[in-house]
């Protein structure tokens, strides 16, 4: 399986996905600049997370009118599997790609440390590795996460189970239900503020980030077993 | 030329704790008359004439890039000055 890893100036996650891609789930990954306008011969997207454009107006709001995000657009819209991390998650709202917003933490802190998560919907191409309310352990590192939604939108995602992801334990930045991801209705792109390349292997303290990439390639290669 | 002012402020649905923790520190200091404080931002563009309706184009600006109105309500002022 082939993934893409989309970077703007100002990306810093980039390489910590392509080693877990590589070398911890044994798939292959591409660095791919903004400027790129072609996605096609890839299986799978990830906005990998960092600052792009250093956060200039709002975090994402430059890196959605590069070039880039016009084929990452179609390729959400066609069904294609998009994962995006921390800031990649920014800048699928504010591409409007996935609904929402991401507000300053409500501590004013940038927070950096593992955090518990509840896997709330484990039916998703990106979670069957999960069990359902399973309580996992990912590290975050932003200053703006804190998800928020109006309470149309918010009824929406609970309706059709697009809250994948929520903090346990404590919510590190305020986000409304405690949101920590989210998936599109189509359930193809997915969202969230935690890193899971970050924790992929022993020494990074947990691998359950390496679960949410192998469900990626399973269902991915079911898929295209039946196709 | 035209000067163009856009005011940006979150929307009053929207929880600003920066606004939170500046009213916090003003009522617990000289000024408890303070009630609550939000923060938003000022931005300025100088924008050439053209063809195009200029109210037009400063909306299509905030839309595209200055303003999320998910979160934030938008305003602005235009002011014709002499090019310089």
């Amino acid at each position: 399986m082939r993934f893409a890893v989309i970077t703007f100036p100002g990306t810093s996650g980039e390489t910590d996905t392509v080693d877990a891609i590589q070398h911890e789930l044994g798939e292959e990954a591409e660095l791919v600049s903004h400027k790129n306008t072609q996605l096609e011969d890839y299986d799978a997207i990830v906005l990998a997370g960092g600052a792009s454009y250093g956060d200039a107006v709002r975090p994402g709001a430059i890196a959605k009118m590069q070039p880039v995000m016009e084929a990452v657009k179609k390729a959400a819209e066609n069904g294609k599997i998009i994962l995006g991390v921390g800031n990649g998650f920014q800048i699928l709202v504010e591409a409007g790609i996935l609904p929402g917003a991401l507000l300053q933490n409500e501590s004013l802190k940038f927070v950096c440390k593992h955090v518990d998560l509840k896997v709330s919907n484990n039916d998703t191409i990106f979670t069957t590795y999960f069990e359902k309310e399973e309580k996992i352990s990912i590290p975050i590192a932003h200053g703006k996460g804190n998800y928020d939604c109006d309470d149309t939108t918010l009824q929406q995602l609970k309706k059709n189970n697009q809250i994948v992801l929520t903090y346990m334990s404590e919510n590190p930045n305020g986000s409304k239900e405690n949101i920590a991801g989210i998936i599109n209705e189509q359930g193809n792109v997915l969202g969230l503020m935690p890193h899971p390349e970050r924790a992929v292997d022993k020494i990074f303290g947990s691998k359950d980030g390496l679960r949410l990439f192998q469900s990626i390639v399973r269902n991915w290669r079911n898929q295209n077993a039946t196709n | 030329m035209y000067k163009v002012k856009v005011y940006v402020v979150l929307k009053e649905s929207v929880v600003d704790p920066q606004g939170s923790a500046a009213a916090k520190a003003l009522q617990t200091g000289a000024f408890p008359e303070v009630k609550d404080v939000r923060i938003g931002k000022m931005i300025e563009l100088n924008i050439q004439k053209s063809d195009k309706n200029i109210e037009e184009v400063v909306h299509q600006i905030c839309t595209d890039l200055l303003v999320n109105t998910v979160i934030e309500d938008y305003s602005f002022e235009i002011e014709e000055v002499e090019a310089k």
